[in-house]
């Protein structure tokens, strides 16, 4: 053993050669790399959640309002000379109610009716309509006095919840001065209440922002994608397995692959169009139906799930079936009995998130005249029906302010509508997957 | 029944099988009954017969020529190095090499003197006769009754449940696996370890009531107790069935089978009785494997 290849005796450390230094600046910058790319995915994560936070937090907080509201009760004259019992429809119910809003505010209307006409602006006209059904129940109300309750008008509304204020110039508020005075004096003596919108839940679209709720369009969502469902799972699954399991592999396979994989990506728009041609003036399936919606989006949700089935059932080890064959199991019985209760689900989660995505499409329908005022619930699945995604457009489009705090309100649903279709392909997925 | 060589033993062999649902009287009666359906059938009897067999996947050739008679009612072993054909061999006796499209079998493969691959063969009939034992244990995701019973239900080889669970109870048992599983029939068959659900693979195999087991490579994922096992339970089966086991381990080869095929680089190179093989083999290329020159 020579000098030069000891160290050097008493030294602390032996002096780095040349390649160590290399390899040390190397591991240094493999460690900065990796910090640094540690760093930018936590940033990414920190910009998205920021994003979501920012949208959840502005739809929430504009459509939060939405669900109260406040109502009005007062006592009504129902006077005998205002009241033609013949022909109770045609009565104005609308002055009798306010006729008694001015008794209880303390005003008389002067002769051109421009103080009943500002009172008539608070109140809603289902005050109205109560009276006229229960006079329709009961004629002999006539002449008593019963108390009313029912909604404001939205504006009246907005501005007990504080979204029109005293302090915007009187031009640029829809309720003047004295309106607002009004609103105070009736909340001061105790007759205004709020609480919690029912009605936003049990009435459909309206003109109206204060009697405008969501349930024809829930309802119309609910049928549409159970007509999607239908169609599209079934026939994209058994298409999938078509392919993936009996297809021999050749030229048309391959162009039919691709093709399926070129339709996923092409624009929902396009879909619409083709269903306005295919479904609506060549088979004159009724327009605005949830049928024709349903069967435009099962057409837009296809290939999605031929997609995710077909990779969860590539998913599915071949000794599955293999063994299966090797038990003397036809091919049918192999992926019936094997392969695809494995790849439920893979499919599952595929159908389900197709159908979400079905489920928040608005452009193909508008393209099949579903964007229309039906204010109600759809009557069977010909009839003319409006879903949550295009209630949400059309209010959005709306001049009423009301009607955009209904707008955030109605997406609220639509993405509580989402979030529940996702937790049932959880569970379902779980719910299979402990099958044994 | 004519047009299908292999319905008919199949019907036969299950009727005793299933017979009686005590297994030790099963177990016996399967070996009396037998000979009555093979009538000629004894150890030495061809029971498979391979003549100029070739392969192809695609353009490239796999098995070249291969000539070979298997015994009934003892063990055969395929050696030889990786990627020698053997299991592709193995793979056309059961028809398993249909499900890969680009396959073309030529030559005929004979059981009991009628052609596998003739037309009017159903490979699924085929199958139940020659049943399959793969490299990985490959149970179903189901219970470990639901695995064995799931072969004679899609047969129709039982018309009740109390016939099933004999059968079920009498396949475990010829494959040892009975004791260790009897009180947890309705448990996950993926949760057994290595070794049994590699047996209860092989009694999932006998519950069709197969004539031939083909097992490529059955222990090659297990550890050597478990292989020892598998090993001890093959030459139990062997008065049984006709069996054909790949295995990569020369010492396996030795301590199961009777006789041994040598496959190398596609072509059967030399077949024989074991002992023969390993002590006395013919061909160079065999010493030279046998005796771990290259492989």
């Amino acid at each position: 053993m020579t000098d030069a290849a000891q160290p050097a005796v008493g030294s602390v450390r032996a002096p780095l050669t040349a390649q160590q230094v290399a390899m040390e600046a190397r591991l240094k910058k493999r460690h900065r790399a990796e910090t640094w790319f540690k760093a930018q995915g936590l940033a990414a994560i920190i910009v998205a959640m920021v994003f979501l936070v920012v949208l959840v937090g502005r739809i929430v907080g504009q459509g939060y309002s939405t669900f109260e509201t406040h109502t009005l009760s007062v006592p009504v004259y129902l006077n005998p000379e205002r009241i033609d019992t013949s022909d109770l429809e045609g009565v104005n119910y609308d002055y009798i109610v306010a006729e008694a809003m001015m008794k209880k505010l303390g005003v008389v209307d002067d002769d051109l009716g421009l103080v009943s006409g500002k009172v008539m602006d608070l109140t809603s006209r289902d005050l109205g309509f109560q009276l006229l059904n229960m006079l329709k129940a009961d004629k002999s109300l006539i002449g008593k006095t019963i108390t009313v309750t029912g909604p404001f008008k939205a504006d009246a509304d907005l501005y007990f919840k504080g979204e029109i204020k005293r302090s915007t110039p009187q031009e640029d508020r829809k309720l003047d001065d004295q309106q607002l005075n009004w609103l105070d004096q009736l909340k001061n003596d105790g007759s205004v209440k709020s609480g919690f919108n029912f009605a936003f839940f049990t009435h459909s679209d309206s003109t109206e922002p204060e009697q405008a709720g969501v349930l024809g369009a829930v309802v119309g969502s609910a049928m549409m994608l159970l007509i999607t469902a239908l169609i599209a799972v079934p026939m994209g699954v058994m298409a999938a397995v078509y392919l993936e399991e009996f297809a021999p592999k050749n030229r048309w396979t391959d162009v039919i692959e691709v093709n399926i994989n070129n339709l996923a990506a092409v624009p929902s728009i396009v879909y619409g169009l083709l269903g306005l041609a295919l479904f609506i003036n060549w088979l004159h399936v009724p327009r605005s139906s949830p049928l024709v919606g349903g069967l435009v989006l099962a057409l837009m949700a296809l290939p999605t799930v031929i997609i995710a089935t077909r990779s969860a059932l590539k998913a599915v080890p071949p000794s599955i079936r293999e063994a299966a064959l090797g038990v003397g199991a036809s091919k049918t019985q192999t992926v019936f009995h094997h392969v695809l209760p494995l790849a439920m689900p893979g499919v599952m989660t595929g159908a389900i998130l197709s159908l979400a995505h079905a489920l928040g499409e608005t452009a193909p329908l508008l393209m099949i005249g579903m964007v229309s005022f039906v204010p109600g619930v759809p009557e069977g699945f010909t009839g003319a029906a409006t879903v949550l995604p295009v209630q949400v457009f059309i209010w959005e489009n709306a001049s009423e302010r009301a009607f955009h705090e209904r707008t955030a309100a109605a997406i609220i649903v639509l993405l509580v509508f989402m979030i529940v279709m996702n937790a049932a392909a959880v569970i379902l997925r779980r719910r299979f997957e402990r099958r044994w | 029944m004519n047009l299908n060589p292999f319905a008919l033993p199949l019907v036969q062999g299950h009727a005793m099988t299933t017979a009686s649902p005590d297994d030790s009287v099963a177990a016996p009666s399967i070996q009396a009954a037998a000979p009555q359906v093979y009538a000629a059938a004894s150890t030495n009897e061809i029971k498979i017969h391979a003549k100029d067999v070739n392969v192809f996947y695609g353009d490239k050739q796999a098995l070249f020529d291969v000539n070979i008679d298997i015994p009934g009612k003892s063990v055969t072993a395929f050696i030889g190095p990786s990627g020698c054909g053997k299991s592709t061999f193995l793979r056309c006796i059961n028809r398993m090499n249909d499900t890969i499209p680009t396959a073309k079998v030529t030559g005929v493969i004979d059981i009991d003197g009628s052609d596998v691959n003739a037309k009017s063969v159903d490979p699924v009939i085929l199958r139940s006769r020659v049943g399959m034992v793969f490299q990985k244990p490959n149970p179903f995701p189901k219970t470990i009754f639901e695995n064995v019973a799931y072969g004679p239900r899609i047969h129709g080889l039982a018309t009740g449940k109390a016939e099933l669970e004999a059968i079920v109870e009498s396949s475990l048992k010829k494959a040892g696996l009975w004791n260790e599983v009897a009180d947890r029939l309705h448990q996950p068959g993926t949760g057994l370890s290595g070794g049994q659900q590699q047996r209860l693979v092989i009694a999932r195999a006998i519950a069709v009531g197969p004539e031939v087991i083909l097992m490529d490579e059955p222990c090659s994922a297990l550890d050597p107790i478990a292989t020892a096992r598998i090993e001890e339970l093959i030459d139990e089966l062997r008065n049984q069935f006709c069996i054909v086991i790949v295995t990569h381990s020369m010492a396996q080869a030795a301590r199961v089978s009777q006789k041994t095929a040598f496959f190398h680089l596609g072509k059967l190179v030399e077949s024989g009785s074991t002992e023969d093989m390993f002590t006395n083999p013919r061909d160079t290329r065999t010493q030279d494997y046998i005796t771990g020159r290259f492989g």
